[in-house]
C-alpha cells in the first residue's frame, strides 16, 4: 500500500504567513516614501479636479485638426525627414552596437576589466536622455537633422550595446564549448556559435531599437535637431492648436504603424524557428 | 546508412606520419593485451581530481591509454564521465593532478598551445551541441576551425571547396549526407548526434572523445557508429575514448574498460578479462 500523506521529513513549501514586524515596517516605509514623492511632484487634488475643464478647452480649440492640404503636405515631408533620421540612426547604431557588445559581454572575447569599462560607458550613454544628446550634437554639428541622427546613433548604441551583450551572455554555452574543443579561436567561436544562437534576440532588440528611434526622432525637433518635432513646438508657441493636433495625430499613426510593422517582422524573422 | 560500407579512410595524411604497425586491417584480431605497454602513451591522467565548489566529483584518477586503443569509460549517471572528458580537453580546469594528451601537458596548456593540441583531438559531447540555426554541413565545417581558423570556415557557403568536400565526406560516413542542408535544429535527436560525430571526425583527429555517442541512436545506427569508431581505431590508429551505458558496446568495442564509481576509478582492465557482471557491479 502506498502512503499518500505528506512525509514529515519532506515539508511542502510554506504557506502565506502574517508579515513580521520588520516586514510591516518595510511596507510602512514604502508608503511614506510614495507620499513624499507625490509631494515633491507637486501633486495637488485641486489641479487634478480643475484639469478636465482646461483640457476640454484645449480640445475644443484644437478640433477639428488642421487638414489643410498645404499644411498636410508640409507636415508629411517633415514626417518623412523624421523617419529618415530614425532609420539611418537606428541602422548605423545597431551596426556599431555589435562590436561594442562583443567587448561588453562577459566571458566572450574581452577580459573582465574591458567588460566593466564598456558597460559603464554604455550605462552613461543611456543615463543621458536622447534629447540631451540632441542638444550636444546641435552644438557640435549645428542645427538640423544630422545632429538628430547622431543623437539617435548614440542612443541606439547605449541600448543595443547593452542588450546585445546580454543576449550573447544568455545563449546556450554548449555549442561554444564544443567549438572551443575543436581548438577554434575565441573570435571564431563567437562568430560560429554565439552570434548565430543570439540572432533571434538581436533581431528582436534591433526592431525595438527602431521603434524607440522613431519615437525619439519625433521630438528631436524641439531642440532643433530635425524632424517633425519643430512643428509641434511652433504649433503650441503660436497657439495654433489645430496644427499641433495634426502633428500629434500623425506621430501617433506613424509610431503605431512602426510598432505593428516591427511586430510583424519579428514574427516573420524569428517565429519561423522550429 | 552508409556507415557500414567498406571504405578507405577519408584522410590518409595522418597515416603517413604514424608507425605502420598501427595500421592493421579491421578483420585482424585485436592486438594482444600487452600492446598497451609498448605503444606510445596518448593519454595520461595523473592523480586527477575535480571539485565543483565544495562538491567533489572524483579524485585520484590515474590511467594511461596507449595510442590506437579503444577505451570504454563507464559509470552510473552522475559518476563524472562527462566531467572527466571535459577536464581532459581543458574545457574546465582540474582541481588537482594533471592530464597529458599526445605527450603534452594538456591541463597546464594555455592559449595557442592548448588550441593546437585541441585541434588534434575530436570531441563528441553528450548534448551534441550543434549550432541550432546553421546547416548540418556548416556545423561539420566548424570541425575544421582548429586546424584552419578564420572567416572562411564560419559557414559552408564560403568554405573552400576542399573543406566542403571533406565535411560532406564526414557526413557521408555517418549516413547523413542527404541532410547536409538541413538546419541543425530541425534534425531528429539521432540525426543531430550523427552530425556531431561528423564534426568531431572531419579533422581526422588523433584522439577522439565520444560522450555517449550512441545515446540517441536506434540500435542499428548505434552499431554502425561503433563500427565506424572501431575502423578509425584499427585503420587510422585513432585513440578512441567513448562513454557508454551499453555494457555490450563497452565490452565488444573497447580494448580497455575504465569504470568510475564513487568518485574513484574503480575499474581499469582489458575488455577481454571482464564480464557483463563485473560492469554491472559499478552501478550498485
Ligand atoms: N558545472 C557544474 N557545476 C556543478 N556540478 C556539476 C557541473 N557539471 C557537472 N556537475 C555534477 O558533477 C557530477 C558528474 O556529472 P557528469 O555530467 O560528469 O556525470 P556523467 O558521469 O557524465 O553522468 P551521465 O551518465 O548522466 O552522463 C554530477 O553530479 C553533476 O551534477
Ligand atoms: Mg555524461
Amino acid at each position: 500500500m502506498t502512503d499518500t500523506s505528506v512525509r514529515p521529513d519532506r515539508p511542502v513549501l510554506p504557506r502565506y504567513d502574517r508579515p513580521s514586524a520588520a516586514a510591516f515596517l518595510g511596507y510602512a516605509f514604502g508608503v511614506a516614501l510614495l507620499v513624499w514623492c507625490l509631494a515633491g511632484a507637486g501633486f495637488s487634488v485641486d489641479k487634478v479636479l480643475s484639469a478636465p475643464p482646461r483640457f476640454a478647452d484645449f480640445a475644443a480649440r484644437a478640433f477639428p485638426p488642421n487638414f489643410d492640404p498645404a499644411v498636410l503636405s508640409r507636415l508629411g515631408w517633415k514626417m518623412v525627414e523624421t523617419m529618415q533620421i530614425a532609420i539611418a540612426g537606428a541602422v548605423i547604431g545597431v551596426i556599431l552596437s555589435l562590436p561594442v557588445a562583443l567587448l561588453a559581454a562577459r566571458g566572450l572575447i574581452a577580459g573582465n576589466w574591458v567588460n566593466q569599462i564598456v558597460r559603464v560607458g554604455l550605462s552613461f550613454i543611456r543615463a543621458v536622455p536622447d534629447i540631451a544628446w540632441a542638444l550636444v550634437f546641435v552644438v557640435a554639428v549645428g542645427l538640423g537633422p544630422f545632429a538628430g541622427m547622431l543623437a539617435i546613433v548614440v542612443d541606439t548604441i547605449g541600448f543595443c550595446g547593452r542588450f546585445f551583450a546580454d543576449d550573447m551572455e544568455g545563449v546556450d554555452k554548449g555549442p561554444a564549448e564544443s567549438l572551443t574543443a575543436t581548438g577554434a579561436r575565441k573570435l571564431d567561436v563567437v562568430a560560429c556559435a554565439t552570434i548565430p544562437a543570439a540572432m533571434p534576440a538581436f533581431v528582436s532588440t534591433a526592431l525595438y531599437a527602431l521603434e524607440k528611434a522613431v519615437r525619439s526622432s519625433t521630438i528631436l525637433g524641439l531642440v532643433g535637431a530635425g524632424g517633425i518635432g519643430i512643428e509641434l513646438k511652433v504649433g503650441f508657441d503660436l497657439f495654433d492648436y489645430p496644427t499641433a493636433m495634426t502633428v500629434i495625430l500623425m506621430i501617433a499613426v506613424v509610431v503605431i504603424a512602426i510598432e505593428q510593422l516591427s511586430g510583424w517582422a519579428r514574427v516573420k524573422i524569428i517565429g519561423e524557428q522550429r | 546508412m552508409r556507415v557500414t560500407r567498406n571504405s578507405m579512410p577519408s584522410s590518409v595524411t595522418d597515416l603517413d606520419l604514424r608507425p605502420a604497425a598501427r595500421v592493421s586491417p579491421a578483420s585482424q584480431p585485436r592486438p594482444p593485451l600487452d600492446h598497451v605497454s609498448v605503444s606510445p602513451v596518448d593519454i595520461e591522467a595523473r592523480a586527477v581530481a575535480k571539485r565543483f565548489g565544495e562538491t567533489a566529483i572524483f579524485q585520484d584518477v590515474s590511467f594511461r591509454l596507449a595510442r590506437g586503443e579503444a577505451v570504454a569509460l563507464v559509470g552510473a549517471n552522475g559518476a563524472g564521465k562527462s566531467t572527466l572528458l571535459r577536464c581532459a580537453m581543458g574545457l574546465i580546469p582540474v582541481s588537482a593532478g594533471e592530464v597529458h594528451l599526445l605527450g603534452q601537458p594538456a591541463s597546464a596548456a594555455r592559449g595557442r598551445a592548448l588550441r593546437s593540441l585541441r585541434a588534434r583531438i575530436g570531441l563528441v559531447s553528450q548534448s551534441h551541441n550543434l549550432v541550432p540555426r546553421l546547416s548540418a554541413l556548416s556545423n561539420v565545417v566548424h570541425g575544421m576551425l582548429g586546424k584552419s581558423p578564420g572567416p572562411r570556415h564560419w559557414s559552408h557557403m564560403i568554405a573552400p571547396q576542399a573543406v566542403r568536400e571533406a565535411a560532406l565526406e564526414a557526413l557521408d560516413r555517418v549516413g547523413m549526407a542527404d541532410f547536409a542542408g538541413r538546419r541543425a535544429d530541425r534534425l531528429s535527436g539521432g540525426q543531430s548526434q550523427r552530425v556531431a560525430i561528423a564534426r568531431a571526425i572531419v579533422g581526422a583527429p588523433e584522439v577522439l572523445f565520444a560522450d555517449e555517442p550512441c545515446a540517441s541512436l536506434d540500435p542499428q545506427a548505434g552499431e554502425d557508429v561503433m563500427e565506424l569508431f572501431f575502423r578509425l581505431v584499427r585503420n587510422e590508429g585513432t585513440t578512441v575514448v567513448f562513454t557508454s551505458h551499453n555494457i555490450d558496446h563497452a565490452l565488444r568495442y573497447g580494448d580497455r574498460v575504465l569504470g568510475l564509481s564513487g568518485g574513484r576509478m574503480e575499474l581499469d582492465a582489458t575488455a577481454a578479462s571482464l564480464t557483463a557482471r563485473d560492469l554491472r557491479g559499478l552501478y550498485d
